[in-house]
């Protein structure tokens, strides 16, 4: 079935794409991220899967939104039946209007990956929350990739105003393939609503990753983002929002590599409005060869007065190879605004790990103790148990002995 | 227990011991007094095993085996405890996974086993108790934050709980108030026995009014320029160093 308004923006995205590829880093925005190597991969487009090799837990402290390779599986999902929760296939026939209504409009600059996104995308959530709506449990969006190809999910975020909802989006995979997540989530935030997202993405050592939330707050909307880059080889995350007056927003993440990951996490938050507070805390821990990248953009337009912006960005570096480029940029055009921002990179505490050791702690573990204490800040950030303690265990996976289990 | 011998320590290039010679017994608490820039904070640095420090000539015997040679986790290990004159903040560290990674880390190289949950912490608050901390310091992160008499207190506490042999007390008694340092010296006397050693390094004599000590030693300019008993302290207080530093 062919639905003209989608067509007209899946072959615009398609000549665009056709044009430019996958971005360049000569772009500024790409310029610490190259992905020719990724582009060359070649992979083809995702099928679906005749038979999925993973499990779907129905367990009772989410529901579940299943994406095997970029299609959602309803047999393995678990979802709220008061709230209109579909598969944006589904949403094309069944809430058309308003679905066109937002469709690609929450996307105000374009690049390569978006592009591809929108002129290829498989499947991928829909959600609507009308007024006063509230998801009284998680939601999570499980991404499960078993083929060695493109998978291009796009998800349409609806809040309306007063509605509440937290989401829980993680990446990863069956096979330890390499494979290309091409994600892309257009949120809106309504008048006062207030949206959690929690990303982990876990990809596969070998996958190439591109997640990008674009998010529409309007007056006195909430929305609060946290990002664990912890997989795959190459992963870029962009998170961009535009903030109507009084709107807050909070980015949380910690991007942790080792061996020859990159891990490249772009945010431009833009107070559009007066009186909008935004907050935003990156760690990054880098090993071995591992090279990230934090860019932080914050832009206070000529209206947006008495706006409150912190950004904060904090690295560890392990390895002497290892790398990170951060970028935090302040583009103010407003004069009554207090923004600050800071920058941090450094090693582990010499004065530390030698306190540690003159208590019998070997060096070693001292190391792992300080490192995931470093880490561990933002774990703690989570307010859902269970998902603190799976993410708590991935990182005791890296670091052994750095906390008690 | 310990035996320090014509022990020479350069920081740099520049000699902060010049040949210190110090004995200490089983049983003994011995206070190493001294102006500032004497090598006091060395001696407990290299006893500790801290880097930084370029022992260039002596020996320190430990138990018959030589300390220098041990890096600081096995000192720990093998029962020596340095309470920090300036104990390190660590964030995102509670202060009960600390004492617990540190008693298994010596228990296991006693070759015991790790201590059961709940026993270790029954101990913990009973030691905690017995310091008149507030059991909430076990579960915040290391120093972090806390007051400078918490902190030293802190130090105790950890000392109780790993039981060392021998104690060296850097500076305790800096920064704390009288009722604070009461606390801490109840402390550090509840665990002198027959088979523990305590080296106090100190500026003043006050601490020595509450922790009695078998020896008193004037250190000056890198060496030991006088010993004595528990007498020589008072001798101090009321003189101050220069008499000795001509001396």
């Amino acid at each position: 079935m062919s639905i003209s308004w989608l067509d007209d923006f899946r072959q615009h995205a398609k000549t665009q794409f056709e044009q430019t590829g996958f971005p360049s880093n000569r772009l500024e925005d790409w310029r610490y991220t190259n992905v020719s190597a990724m582009a060359k991969k070649e992979f083809p487009l995702a099928t679906m899967a005749s038979s999925p090799v993973f499990e779907g837990s129905k367990g009772g402290s989410a529901f579940h939104f299943v994406l095997v390779d970029g299609f959602f599986n309803a047999e393995l999902s678990n979802l709220p039946k008061t709230i209109t929760v579909c598969s944006i296939n589904d949403a094309i026939k069944n809430h058309a209007d308003l679905l066109q209504s937002k469709f690609n409009q929450a996307i105000t600059q374009t690049h390569g990956f978006i592009d591809f996104n929108t002129a290829n995308f498989t499947d991928g959530l829909f959600i609507h929350i009308a007024e006063n709506g509230v998801l009284d449990k998680p939601l999570q969006i499980i991404h499960v990739a078993t083929q060695a190809a493109i998978l291009p999910t796009r998800h349409v975020v609806i809040l309306e105003k007063n509605a509440k909802a937290t989401l829980i989006e993680t990446f990863s995979s069956s096979e330890n393939n390499a494979y290309l997540t091409n994600s892309v989530a257009e949120i809106f935030v309504g008048e006062n609503a207030d949206l959690t997202v929690y990303k982990v993405q876990q990809e596969s050592e070998t996958a190439y990753h591109f997640g990008g939330n674009y998010v529409q707050q309007a007056d006195n909307a909430r929305f609060t983002h946290h990002n664990f880059a912890l997989g795959s080889v190459l992963a870029r995350t962009d998170i961009v929002c535009d903030l109507a007056t009084a709107a807050e927003c909070e980015l949380n993440g910690l991007y942790l590599g080792s061996q020859k990951q990159h891990l490249d996490n772009f945010t431009r938050i833009k107070h559009l409005q007066p009186n909008g507070i935004s907050r935003e805390f990156y760690k990054g821990i880098l090993n071995d060869r591992a090279r990230g990248v934090f860019q932080g953009r914050i832009v206070v337009a000529e209206d947006a007065q008495r706006t409150d912006s912190k950004m904060n960005n904090r690295n560890l570096l392990l390895s002497n190879e290892a790398e990170i480029d951060t970028k935090p940029q302040l583009e103010i055009y407003a004069d009554d605004v207090k923004c600050a921002h800071g920058v941090t990179i450094g090693q582990l505490d010499e004065k530390s790990i030698f306190y540690l050791q003159s208590r019998g702690i070997d060096e070693a573990t001292a190391k792992h103790i300080l490192t995931f204490a470093f880490a561990n800040e933002m774990v703690d950030k989570i307010a859902i148990p269970s998902l603190r303690e799976s993410v708590f265990n991935l990182l005791l996976t890296q670091f052994p002995e750095g906390a008690e289990r | 227990m310990l035996k320090i011998k014509d022990l020479t320590v350069n920081v740099g290039t520049k000699e902060i011991l010049k040949g210190l010679n110090l004995e200490v017994k089983a049983g003994e608490i011995h206070a190493i007094m001294g102006p500032n820039g004497a090598g006091k904070s060395t001696l407990s640095h290299v006893l500790s095993g801290k880097s930084g420090y370029e022992v260039t000539g002596g020996s320190i015997t430990y138990n018959d085996k030589d300390l220098l040679e041990m890096p600081a986790e096995i000192r720990a290990r093998e029962g020596v405890f340095l309470a920090f004159q300036y104990p390190v903040e660590i964030a995102g560290v509670t202060n009960v996974y600390l004492l617990k990674a540190a008693l298994n880390a010596v228990r296991k190289h006693k070759g015991l086993s790790e201590v059961d949950a709940m026993d270790f912490l029954t101990l913990v608050k009973a030691k905690t108790k017995a310091l008149d901390m507030d059991e909430k310091f076990l579960y915040r992160a290391v120093n972090e934050g806390f007051s400078g008499g918490e902190k030293k207190r802190n130090e105790i506490l950890q000392m109780a709980m790993l039981e060392p042999q021998l104690c060296i007390l850097d500076e305790t008694d800096s920064g704390l108030d009288i009722d604070a340092l009461r606390i801490v010296a109840d402390g550090v006397n509840a665990l002198r026995s027959g088979k523990r050693a305590f080296i106090m390094v100190t500026h003043y004599q006050r601490l020595l009014d509450y922790i009695k000590p078998d020896f008193v030693h004037v250190l000056a300019d890198g060496k030991i320029v006088k010993s004595g008993g528990a007498e020589l302290a008072l001798e101090i207080e009321e003189k101050g160093y220069g008499w000795l530093e001509q001396a």
